[in-house]
């Protein structure tokens, strides 16, 4: 066990917090960039996915985890975000700008979806974003002239001045360098003042008002930002699935979003990546294991679907902190050998509060 | 005339919406967290009487009633055995928890060998009956949906008016603590709720399936039921009804005479629109908090 003797309040938000941090980070820095040596081609182009997805992450954890608003139409963000990068690199643009683009107008989506969400809250805040995410959806499969409708849309390798992405370990790397410089960002913005004001803001809208945070304002960010990500996040993904249709950003798409998050474990960064690495994985460790049980079972169609939601229920009810809190406790539990006890995570309301004052 | 038509095919259509609003409402109301599962207890119910008549040869109001009746018992058991356990916690968990029952409840429709998969009809005595009235075509499936949903409404209406229980819920879903404070047994009635809900669901199921049949995505028809609780104001019985009649008709008028596409999101922009112009819904109450 490490104790870290605080003896200034820089020391709450360095960015390293002691040198085991330095050293495991980079350890996992030096076996991602290792990868594609490491793995099959197959595997690697699994690990892009889950970059691209825990770029999707980080900005709905941000949203949800952070800030405290979930959305039901998160895939709505991506889905912006992939339409515009592939419309703007078929148009021959260098893929950082068209990157930059996707996440700026997905921003801007956002900002025209947090403006109206401000009003709201709670479960109507999801019923707005759940509607805005179909109305977006029936534009992607009605804008034929730009988004292909449902034909589809095929996109263009990523090509930048003379450089082309064509291969999938160079794909790979592209990848790797966003999504280290999402987490960077998203970590920075945690222990800067706006992050401070999101954590605020979720856990009491009045006492952060009465504290002097501008509600619209940072509510406003949150959802910009969040989109923001999605958006590049959707970017990359436009590239590495070469095609593009609507039905890839329905509702089901930002359920799988809003699991992936949960799972992860809310109010983490690390739960992002974890929960990406699952919600790629599962279909995986599912196809693998289908082979030993019965027939019936094995081929059923419904069994993603119920190990999906079996995971879920089982999540929200034995690990409400998701695979983060999972980890922690585990953690915790060998720092502290003998001593470790029942509950010593547990923050839960004594009785049941309303919410609908909140 | 026309227009009359479209208007009568909005609201049989609309009336399930508020069916399955109203399981929303119910939940809503009692435990405070929404229910994402109502639109798949629907999809189950449906499923139940199909299989009451087909597997077990029930004649169809036996099938109706023991489907109705075993998906009560299927709502008490959900939350008895997935919901009470979280209580108190965040409403965000229950959310997720409800997407997760819904997720395992279409899988498990679907793993069902040479059923799941395939849509089915459900056999009523009142099919392809068509009545014919100063140049309006009425189906007798919309005149049943019409009629029960009113029926339903009514004995609702009055269990919450007049019977013990219902007037417990009602102070329950004002202050839990207080509610428990004056010996209301709350976590019982939490359980009667659910299973109430889940009886409303099946009865929008059984009565949405001889209009689109049974199938096991059919419980997506819920989404459209979310738009219809908040027109109404989430929160408020009979706001449920007029907010799916509205939506009904919106819907319905919106795909006659707007271009195609418009019909399948008339439901989600009324809904953004309200949510815009009045947070709370028509016949929402306005909470404030004091500090």
């Amino acid at each position: 066990m490490r104790f870290i003797f605080k003896t200034d309040y820089a020391q709450d938000i360095r960015l390293v917090q002691h040198g085991g941090h330095a050293f495991w980070y980079s350890l996992l820095g030096l076996v991602l960039a290792a990868a594609p040596w490491l793995m099959s081609e197959y595997l690697l182009a699994q690990l892009t996915f889950v970059l691209i997805y825990g770029i999707v992450g980080l900005g709905l954890m941000l949203l949800a985890g952070f800030t405290g608003l979930f959305s039901l139409g998160h895939a709505a963000f991506f889905g912006v975000g992939a339409y515009a990068q592939a419309v703007l690199t078929n148009m021959g643009w260098p893929f950082p700008l068209a990157m930059a683009v996707a996440g700026l107008l997905a921003a801007a989506v956002g900002v025209v979806v947090g403006l109206p969400a401000l009003r709201v809250k709670g479960i109507y805040l999801g019923i707005a974003t759940l509607a805005f995410g179909f109305i977006v959806e029936e534009g992607f499969a009605r804008w034929e002239s730009v988004t292909g409708g449902n034909s589809g849309l095929a996109v263009d390798v990523p090509k930048a001045f003379g450089w082309a992405a064509d291969g999938a370990t160079s794909f790979y790397f592209v990848c790797l360098v966003t999504a280290v410089g999402a987490t960077l960002a998203c970590r920075n913005l945690l222990r800067a003042p706006t992050g401070r004001a999101f954590v605020a803001i979720r856990d009491s809208e009045i006492s952060a008002q009465s504290m002097g945070i501008h509600l619209a304002y940072y509510k406003t960010l949150s959802f910009a930002i969040s989109a923001a990500l999605a958006g590049i996040g959707g970017a990359l993904y436009a590239h590495q699935i070469r095609f593009l249709s609507p039905d890839q950003f329905n509702i089901i798409q930002s359920i799988d979003l809003l699991l992936m998050v949960v799972i992860g474990g809310l109010g983490s960064l690390h739960g992002a990546f974890l929960g990406a690495i699952f919600l790629i994985g599962l279909p995986q460790a599912i196809s693998a294991v289908k082979d030993f049980l019965p027939e019936a079972i094995g081929n059923a169609p419904g069994l993603k679907a119920v190990v999906y939601g079996a995971v879920l229920i089982a999540f929200v009810l034995f690990e409400p902190l998701g695979l983060y809190g999972r980890w922690l406790k585990v953690r915790t539990w060998f720092q502290l050998f003998p001593f470790y006890r029942q509950g010593m995570f547990r923050r839960q309301k004594a009785f049941q509060k309303s919410e609908r004052l909140r | 005339m026309q227009f009359l038509q479209l208007v009568i095919s909005g609201i049989a259509q609309g009336c399930i919406y508020g069916l399955i609003a109203l399981g929303f409402v119910l939940i809503y109301k009692a435990t405070e967290t929404v229910s994402f599962a109502q639109g798949e207890l629907m999809m189950l119910g449906a499923f139940g009487g199909y299989a009451a008549i087909t597997f077990l040869g029930m004649p169809f109001w036996l099938a109706v009633l023991s489907a109705i009746a075993a998906m009560a018992v299927f709502g008490v058991l959900v939350e008895r055995v997935v919901i009470r356990p979280i209580l108190g916690q965040p409403a965000f968990s229950i959310v997720m928890l409800t997407i997760g029952i819904g997720y395992v409840a279409r899988g498990a429709i679907t793993m069902i060998p040479g059923i799941g998969t395939e849509t089915h009809t459900l056999a009523v005595p009142y099919r392809n009956e068509i009545w014919k009235a100063g140049g309006l075509v009425i189906n007798a499936e919309q005149v049943v949906v019409i009629v029960a949903t009113a029926l339903l409404c009514a004995l609702l209406y009055a269990t919450f008016r007049y019977s013990k229980v219902g007037i417990a819920m009602q102070a329950a879903s004002q202050n839990q603590l207080a509610a428990y404070y004056m010996g209301i047994p709350v976590r019982r009635l939490n359980s009667l709720v659910w299973g109430l809900a889940a009886a409303v669901a099946a009865i929008a199921g059984l009565l949405l399936a001889p209009i689109t049949f049974v199938h096991a995505n059919m419980g997506f028809i819920g989404l459209k039921a979310f738009p219809a609780a908040v027109v109404g104001g989430f929160g408020s019985l009979p706001g449920a009804i007029v907010g799916g009649l509205i939506i009904g008709i919106v819907e319905s008028l919106s795909g006659f005479y707007l271009p195609e596409g418009f019909k399948d999101i008339a439901a989600y922009i009324v809904v953004l629109l309200m949510l815009v112009v009045m947070p709370n819904g028509l016949f929402g109450e306005k909470l404030r908090k004091k500090v």
